[in-house]
């Protein structure tokens, strides 16, 4: 079956004033139908970079240098600006954005937003009292208070988990097969992240829909996700089940990234160093400088992806 | 060099005031020996009246044979003098009264900022014709009037400042070391509303030599024969059309210094707020 | 709801309002040594001065003065033009139409060139049309514009008599019955198109002109709006969920970028009444502005004072419908109210 989602060897780099700086370097990910995949990293890494250029929304100074993604068969590079606008974004593919309080549009109602994205994507034939109709359906299902209304209403009258349930509907209005969601969560308190994470795991399971959830956060990844793609400095270091990468990390960054992570570790110990700067990377492996196992070779070459025992995919000269 | 300045030497329209500043300053300073006609600023020629721009006169004679460049020239130093004096005088109303207002508070600060808001309520212009005309029209009662509806704009941004100042934990650590209250509004206080009161009086100047020339060109300015550049326009105007370049030169020399102390006073806004921009 | 926001504004206004009046006065009461002889004008003879200062109440204390001034100015009470001889309030009342034609048209010319050409300033950000177009507005916002009205009358009407001169009318064309007192919007309802024409033909060069630093600073306002919007996350959102790339900047951004440009077309009224003055002057335009100038130059202090005060009002009205305006835009203004 092929997957819904697959990026390779995906290069994207930004021109700056001080040079050309490479964002994202080889970066790969493959998400099945019907599964949610976390893509974790710090900030910095080139998250955004990677769903921007998925959808198509990379700033003017960025260029994709090589690479694929492969969204149901098709190759999205090759698609036009107009193209994308008319058969990929808010249609085939939904978006859940970061910052639920700053990515409404505040003066207009939650209504005519969410109208504007069914009146150009959803299915020729169904009227706007279709769409009126869907769209109340979904809010209902999301358990928005008073969804007969709530078109009516503007977004600062919503609290931060409403508005992020208004834009999780806005994702699924026209039935995407695919969710892209950027740290949808990190904005809410915890209690509403808790909510908002069950909630989207069982529209995944409900809709028959594929998620690619990005995060910072690794226990988001165990509560929801099936598979798990690691980024560090715009590559990918790991990536294969979530149960043997989280269970069994092999890269050092992976294991690093757990041993930070409050509730799994005894001690809090945090990565030394920082992440280098696209301008001026490391010839060999990224991660080396801050690597407790490094041997003489990582300074040098650039590992490449090998498979392992565990199923995990990893860059790394260690075979772990 | 320092960083901020380095950043206003690459920002091009604000280079391009800077210069044009400079060269009218300059003109204004050395203009009695640069112009070609220095006796020009009274004396009349009737024999050689309203000449088109020809060699000796590239930009024309007026109805008294006087060379337009010379009083252009000319006129420049009665421009800035006007801006100068208006803006000093704003300054010096405005920023003390601002001062008291924002570190006082209480009936005072109300009182001043009350005053400040029914000036700003009418504007500029009209007020300062009706004050100009009040007190019998001449150039010092046009350079007052213009100063006194120009200073509530010092007042405001000097007010805002002290305020939020005065209520930072830093002044309040000075207050509890016993600093006196004058020394905390002129050492600590003023200096940090320095960058935004320097904007303003750039483009303050730039607009007072905009409302000075109304005031000139409805008499109630320099009078004649000063080469003041808006009462020149104003006599123009019964040799129109056929003397064209009577009128033409003085409104573009207003136009270009105008613009000089604007792109000056924009680039320089940019360089000390950038979110600035929005309000004008 | 909307009801209250109005009220609440127009309460707020109050203080300011009182706050005109009192500065009018001290302007004809305190600023000229004789405020008798400065009203009664350079020809009164000393009864004349006399019997003014009684009428005035000029021998009694300020404040009791100030009192009466107040109800008389809120009784719309200004005294006689002594240019005109007519009630100040009633010269005022008929050449008012004239200026606010002038001022809307002014103002649309600056709104429908103004945003669009901000819009376009904004997406071409740092490219020549950008470059262009901030050159342009910085030459707006600083040229004078009674030089500007001179300029246009010479090249236009002068050389090449495309437009008229001056005035409101034609002196051949009789004006229509006066109905409302706006010439365009009384020939049209009196079905006297030529002289609607005519008086369209007439306003083009005055509006032309008042509207130039309008323009400029709406421009301005604009391109800084929108280039603040664009990068606001919801921006970022509609994007990426499909919105269409003009539905997105001309409604979306548009309404998101246009309050920075509301305040400013507050402003830029009292900008245009204040401009008006001297650019009606020129065109002879029978407003409130050629009505001030002529007080100016025969020192009619009543009607100086009459005028300041009435702008001061107006000012104050505009700011309470930008407000209005503003609420509407933005419902989270309304809402905090």
């Amino acid at each position: 079956m092929i997957p819904v989602l697959s990026v390779q060897g995906l290069k994207v780099s930004f021109r700056t004033d001080a040079g050309m700086a490479s964002v994202l370097d080889d970066v790969g990910l493959t998400l099945e139908r019907g599964q949610v995949l976390g893509v974790v990293g710090e900030s910095g890494c080139g998250k955004s970079t990677l769903i921007r250029a998925i959808m198509g929304i990379l700033p003017g100074a960025a260029r994709v240098n090589a690479g694929q993604i492969v969204f149901e068969g098709e190759n999205l590079l090759v698609f036009t600006e107009r193209e994308l606008n008319q058969q990929i974004r808010g249609s085939r593919i939904g978006f859940i954005p970061q910052d639920p309080l700053l990515s409404l549009n505040p003066v207009f109602k939650v209504g005519s937003q969410l109208l504007e994205i069914m009146r150009d994507h959803a299915p020729p034939g169904t009227s706007r009292a279709d769409h009126i109709q869907r769209l109340v359906s979904l809010l209902r299902r999301l358990q928005v208070p008073g969804p007969d209304n709530a078109l009516e209403r503007y977004p600062h009258q919503f609290s931060g988990g409403q508005r992020q349930r208004l834009l999780i509907a806005a994702a699924l209005a026209c039935s995407p097969g695919l969710v892209i969601a950027d740290e949808p969560t990190t904005a809410l308190d915890v209690t509403t992240q808790h909510e908002i994470l069950l909630l989207l795991r069982e529209l995944v399971d409900e809709l028959d829909i594929s998620l690619l959830f990005v995060t910072h956060d690794l226990g988001v990844v165990a509560a929801l996700c099936d598979t798990v793609c690691v980024i560090y400095a715009g590559q990918t270091v790991e990536s294969g089940p979530v149960e043997a990468v989280l269970r069994a990390p092999s890269h050092p960054y992976t294991q690093a990234l757990l041993a930070c992570h409050p509730e799994r570790s005894v001690s809090f110990t945090g990565i030394g160093g920082t992440v280098p700067s696209p301008l001026r990377m490391p010839t060999g492996c990224r991660f080396a400088p801050r690597c407790g196992y490094t041997e003489p070779i990582c300074a040098v070459a650039l590992p490449i992806a090998t498979r392992r025992k565990s199923g995990a995919d990893v860059r790394c000269v260690h075979s772990g | 060099m320092n960083p901020i300045l380095r950043k206003l030497t690459r920002d091009i329209p604000a280079m391009i005031g800077l210069v044009i500043v400079v060269v009218v300053l300059v003109i204004a300073i050395i203009g009695p020996w640069i112009a070609p006609y220095p006796g020009d600023a009274a004396a009349s020629h009737l024999a050689r009246r309203l000449k088109p721009p020809t060699g000796p006169f590239p930009f024309g004679t007026d109805n008294l044979g006087r060379d337009i460049l010379s009083r252009v020239i000319l006129g420049a130093r009665g421009a800035l003098t006007v801006a100068f004096t208006v803006v000093g005088l704003s300054m010096a109303i405005g920023i003390p009264l601002g001062l008291i207002a924002g570190y006082r508070g209480g009936i005072v600060s109300e009182l001043i900022m009350r005053v400040t808001d029914a000036v700003l309520a009418i504007p500029q212009l009209v007020l300062a014709l009706a004050l100009a005309q009040l007190m019998s029209p001449s150039l010092e009662s046009a350079m007052l009037a213009l100063s006194l509806t120009y200073w509530p704009f010092f007042t405001r941004i000097v007010y805002a400042e002290a305020r939020r100042l005065g209520n930072s934990l830093f002044v309040d650590a000075l207050r509890g070391i016993g600093a006196r209250p004058l020394r905390i509004v002129f050492l600590h206080i003023l200096p940090n509303a320095a960058s935004p009161i320097i904007v303003r009086a750039t483009i303050g100047l730039g607009f007072t030599i905009l409302t000075a020339a109304v005031l000139g060109f409805l008499g109630m300015g320099a009078t004649p024969p000063a080469p003041d550049w808006g009462l020149t326009i104003a006599q123009s105007r019964v040799y129109l059309p056929d003397a064209w370049w009577y009128a033409l030169y003085p409104g573009l020399a207003i136009l270009l210094t105008v613009m000089g102390f604007n792109l000056l006073g924009d680039g320089l806004r940019d360089l000390v707020d950038p979110r600035l921009r929005r309000s004008r | 709801m909307i009801l209250r926001f109005v009220l609440r504004r127009c309460a707020l206004a109050v203080p300011s309002l009182i706050g005109l009046l009192v500065l009018t006065f001290v302007l004809i009461r305190v600023v000229p040594s004789d405020p008798a002889a400065a009203m009664a004008g350079d020809a009164a003879t000393p009864e004349q001065i006399a019997q003014l200062r009684h009428e005035y109440g000029l021998d009694r204390p300020v404040w009791e003065q100030f009192f009466v001034y107040a109800g008389k100015a809120v009784r719309l009470d200004f005294g006689e033009s002594a240019f005109s001889h007519r009630p100040v309030a009633l010269d005022i009342a008929q050449r008012l139409p004239a200026t606010l034609e002038l001022t809307f048209a002014a103002m649309a010319i600056s709104i429908f060139l103004g945003v669009p050409l901000g819009v376009f300033a904004a997406l071409r950000h740092n490219q020549w049309p950008d470059f262009a177009l901030r050159m342009v507005s910085v030459l707006g916002v600083a040229v004078a514009a009674f030089w500007v009205a001179i300029m246009l009358q010479l090249l236009f009407a002068m050389e090449l008599g495309w437009l008229p001169l001056r005035g409101e009318l034609s002196v051949s064309v009789p004006p229509p019955v006066r109905l409302s007192g706006f010439l365009l919007v009384d020939s049209l309802l009196t079905g006297r198109f030529d002289a609607f024409g005519d008086g369209l033909a007439h306003l083009v060069l005055p509006a032309v002109t008042l509207a130039l630093g309008g323009m400029a600073s709406i421009v301005r306002f604009t391109r800084a709006g929108v280039l603040d919007t664009l990068q606001q996350d919801f921006v970022t959102y509609e994007r990426a969920m499909g919105y269409r790339r003009m539905r997105l900047i001309w409604r979306y951004v548009l309404r998101n970028s246009v309050t920075a440009t509301i305040t400013q077309i507050g402003l830029l009224f009292g900008g245009l009444i204040a401009g008006g003055v001297v650019v009606e002057a020129i065109y002879d335009w029978p407003g409130i502005g050629s009505y001030t100038v002529n007080a100016i130059l025969t020192g009619d202090h009543q009607v100086m004072l009459a005028v300041t005060l009435l702008i001061g009002v107006v000012y104050a009205v505009v700011n309470i419908l930008t407000d209005l305006v503003h609420g509407l835009v933005d419902p989270r203004l309304m809402d905090r109210s």
